[in-house]
């Protein structure tokens, strides 16, 4: 009988170990040896001594953090590749999130554990799909832990977006994107969409853009927002952190029509309450549906749930059969501009 | 056309912050849709739209049936509005490819159908539309759209539409119903004028502009007659064969919360203009109190014992069906008092003209007028005809000096549209407790007042004064004195220091001044208003 993964993988204030392996999974304080899912960070903190994450999301710490604090020791596994740590056998698949997102998946002893960092099952241009693999558990984000998140296509939204371009041709339309994956899905959706005018970026996103351009990802003609001349940003596209939207730099632009990318969105209020004109619901993670449909996919019988709305999600997984718990884990971002 | 494009109406007004932009997304609206669901929009925009049989408690149900109790009940919590909830939840894998229902055809169907039907047709559109149509679909079941523009901004965007001026769409408006094909004939030059059969109907209300110094200057003494400015809210009175309505100055139909004035108007038949005031034993109330009679639609009994409402009267507009409002003001004023000699209607008297000869002595009178009920004088052209609107010379409005304090500021909010990126709202306070040991309590809160330039230095000190922030709120540093302008200051039990302070405004940022100085608590006590000024007409208030 394998050993269930609950003796072998434990929350601790760190964040999740992993005790023969002597790892942890996404820590929120400097450990000897981390395993990394994405460069997002809430996951990817700094000054680890060992780091343990696929090339991408190295090369996305390094950019964030520096050299020096995105671990002292890196070592690249690349999807699909695996690593036999003490017994423990570690591959990273993706996990759909971001470029370089991984889901780690952990063999001890016959049990399987994955854990999937943050996730989504909708086609992005700029990361490699999630690939589901059975375990025995599955540990899961639970963000849009709700039935009332149903993100809609994204294509639905691009068009609403374009559609505003049209009708207010003076405006500028800025939107709030998170710096690392959505400002660039966003980009290569808008070219997707044959919007080929220069995109205009808040000064946070210029070095994510070059890195995701060097990894293949097209995003076509950027230019700097914040130096940009007034006169240019006229019914220009500008896309900025979403702390950074309304703030002072936006003053220049010319009758700004505030826009906000985020599975948040959904919700009237919320996008109301931060003066967003334009929501537009794209979400980097797994809406209800996808939740559920991850979790029958992977066959686990025990679902663990890192952070999010998991009351909803443990009560929907018990009326399916499968067994659900919340992990409490401390230090996941909970603000609704979060990663 | 469906639902969904009164959909995307709703959710253009609710995120289109400016009156410019809601007007432009109306018209927008009646010069593309076509009839008649371009006035089934209307009317659900003027809450014209009344349903008997289908109510909130049918959408319950039908969620109810569809949905876990559990998750329900922790999408509301986390939801807030319920209409929305049920749009966000509701089982999309049943959805049918079938066309949408017009907007038109959801209304007629809410009005006729069976209320046995009313379910089963409910669910079965609400299976053919996406999320936001669903949301408009429920919010037009259960009433209260709440979507950020009235009925009076969507007779606003009708009028810049068709070019017709709003006094003559407010005219007919009740001589037609959804929807409102005559109406729209008649707008776009293709039918008659519609009669609204002496319905009763709001006429827009002629307005005062500000009186500045210059305007002072040149003011003719002898051509102007002055009453005081009492601080109620005006009101329009229409009383007919066709009905009697009480009407806030923006033509919202106010008689529900104020039967105690329908029923003074019992036999009247005109329209007039004057202010709503609570008025006990002949003192009127501050404002506050008759504040509290506006938050209740149908006030109980205790309610109208203890803040009974009264008219005092400015004008008359129309005695029985003969139209005074193009005669001059004097003749306007003798026609109201010989009016009010002879119906002598309960709960109204007259506003008194004040006597004076030069515009000095006006002055003298309007600096003595301390009562918290005078918010200061008006000043009106002798020869004024009634104009809707605000016409610049005939109606001046002449508010007394205001009240001011030395206050610390203690709380920074930041403002919306075109401010959103300055701290634009503050909360004040002054010291409260005995020297050494005081502490700041909140009085106040003034988003306006201050020059474009003082706004981007208070924006900068703030930003470097932070010591918390609590979401869109920042608290400061305790160091910034601003000298605030208000109009009375009231006991009040909003803010902490058991006063409020009457529209106050940002006079001047007092840079000079340590925070240690500004004023105490003693200062705004000292400023309350006690005694008001008795009535001066002899007024029945039975």
């Amino acid at each position: 009988m394998p050993p269930h993964p609950e003796t072998w993988l434990r929350v601790t204030e760190a964040g999740l170990y992993c005790a023969p392996g002597d790892f942890f999974v996404d820590p929120v304080r400097p450990v000897e040896r981390a395993v990394i899912t994405h460069g997002h960070s809430d996951h990817a903190r700094p000054d680890h001594e060992g780091v343990l994450a696929t090339p991408e999301t190295l090369a996305v710490m390094r950019a964030r953090m520096g050299e020096e604090r995105a671990g002292r020791r890196p070592q690249a596994l690349a999807y699909g590749e695996s690593l036999t740590i003490n017994g423990v056998k570690l591959r990273l698949v993706p996990a759909g999130h971001v470029l370089g997102s991984a889901q780690v998946v952990m063999d001890y002893d016959g049990s399987r554990c994955v854990v999937s960092g943050d996730y989504k099952r909708r086609a992005d241009p700029t990361c490699a799909p999630f690939e589901p693999v059975p375990c025995d558990v599955f540990v899961t984000e639970a963000t849009f832990g709700l039935p009332v998140f149903t993100h809609p296509p994204v294509a639905q939204e691009m068009a609403r977006l374009l559609h505003s371009l049209a009708l207010f041709p003076e405006r500028t339309h800025v939107i709030g994107a998170y710096a690392l994956g959505k400002a660039q899905r966003l980009i290569a959706e808008l070219r997707a969409a044959g919007y080929d005018k220069p995109v205009y970026i808040h000064g946070a996103l210029a070095q994510l853009c070059a890195l995701f351009e060097a990894h293949g990802v097209r995003l076509g003609e950027l230019r700097p927002a914040t130096v940009a001349d007034k006169a240019s940003l006229v019914g220009a596209v500008v896309i900025a952190p979403p702390s950074a939207i309304a703030d002072r730099w936006a003053r220049r632009l010319n009758e700004p029509v505030p826009c906000m990318a985020s599975g948040w969105m959904r919700v009237r209020q919320r996008a109301k309450q931060k003066g967003v004109e334009l929501p537009l619901v794209i979400s980097d993670h797994a809406d209800w549906p996808e939740l559920l449909a991850t979790c029958a996919e992977v066959e686990a019988p025990e679902i663990w749930i890192t952070h999010g709305r998991e009351e909803a999600l443990i009560h929907a997984l018990g009326t399916r059969g499968q067994r659900g718990r919340a992990l409490h884990l401390i230090g996941r971002d909970e603000d609704e501009e979060g990663e | 056309m469906s639902v969904a494009a009164f959909a995307e109406l709703l959710e253009g007004l609710l995120y289109t912050p400016s009156r410019l932009g809601k007007l432009r997304l109306l018209r927008e609206w009646f010069a593309t849709q076509p009839d008649p669901d371009r006035g089934m929009g209307l009317a659900a925009l003027a809450g014209d739209l009344v349903f008997r049989t289908a109510k909130p408690s049918v959408i319950r149900d039908l969620v109810a049936a569809r949905t876990d109790p559990v998750l329900l009940a922790l999408s509301h919590d986390y939801v807030g509005d319920f209409a929305e909830t049920v749009a966000l939840i509701w089982p999309e894998d049943a959805r049918r490819n079938a066309e949408p229902p017009a907007l038109s055809e959801v209304v007629e169907g809410l009005e006729v159908a069976p209320r046995a039907e009313i379910p089963a047709m409910i669910a079965a559109w609400l299976d053919t539309l996406d999320a936001s149509a669903r949301f408009a679909l429920i919010k037009l079941v259960t009433g209260g759209l709440r979507v950020g523009a009235s009925g009076r901004l969507a007779k606003t965007a009708l009028a810049e539409w068709s070019g017709q001026d709003i006094a003559e769409i407010e005219e007919v408006w009740h001589g037609v119903a959804p929807p409102y094909l005559p109406l729209f004939r008649w707008l776009e030059g293709q039918g008659p004028r519609p009669d609204p059969n002496g319905a009763p109907v709001f006429r827009p209300l002629m307005l005062a502009n500000p009186l500045e110094a210059l305007d002072l200057a040149a003011l003719d003494a002898a051509a102007h007659r002055a009453e005081w400015k009492w601080d109620g809210i005006r009101v329009q009175l229409t009383a007919g064969p066709g009905g009697h309505r009480i009407w806030s100055r923006g033509g919202e139909d106010i008689s529900g919360a104020f039967p105690e004035i329908l029923d003074a108007m019992a036999g009247l038949h005109g329209v007039l203009d004057g202010e709503l005031l609570v008025i006990r034993e002949g003192i009127v109330a501050p404002f506050s109190d008759l504040q509290q009679r506006l938050n209740r639609k149908a006030p109980g009994p205790k309610m109208l014992r203890e803040h009974p409402a009264a008219i005092r009267l400015y004008d008359i507009l129309f005695d029985r069906d003969q139209d005074l409002r193009p005669l001059p003001f004097d003749s306007r004023r003798a026609h109201l008092e010989a009016w009010f000699e002879r119906e002598r209607p309960p709960r109204m008297d007259v506003s008194p003209l004040i006597p004076f000869a030069t515009i000095e002595e006006l002055s003298a009178i309007r600096d003595g007028a301390r009562a918290a009920s005078i918010e200061g004088l008006m000043l009106k052209r002798a020869d004024s005809p009634y104009q809707p609107g605000r016409t610049k010379g005939l109606w001046w409005k002449w508010k007394r000096n205001p009240l001011t304090l030395d206050v610390v500021m203690m709380y920074a909010q930041r403002g919306h549209g075109k401010r959103s990126s300055f701290y634009s709202d503050y909360t004040f306070g002054v010291w409260r407790g005995p020297p050494g040991s005081d502490e700041l309590v909140p009085v106040g809160k003034a988003y306006s007042g201050y020059t474009d330039e003082e706004l981007a230095w208070l924006d900068r000190w703030i930003r470097n004064h932070t010591t918390a922030r609590f979401g869109p709120v920042r608290e400061v540093e305790k160091q910034l004195v601003l000298e605030v302008a208000f109009d009375a200051a009231q006991r009040s039990t909003r803010h902490k220091s058991g006063f409020a302070l009457r529209f106050p405004r940002i006079l001047r940022i007092r840079k000079d001044k340590p925070a240690a100085e500004a004023d105490r608590i003693e200062a705004v006590e000292a400023l309350v208003a006690t005694n008001a000024v008795p009535t001066e007409a002899g007024a029945d208030l039975g």
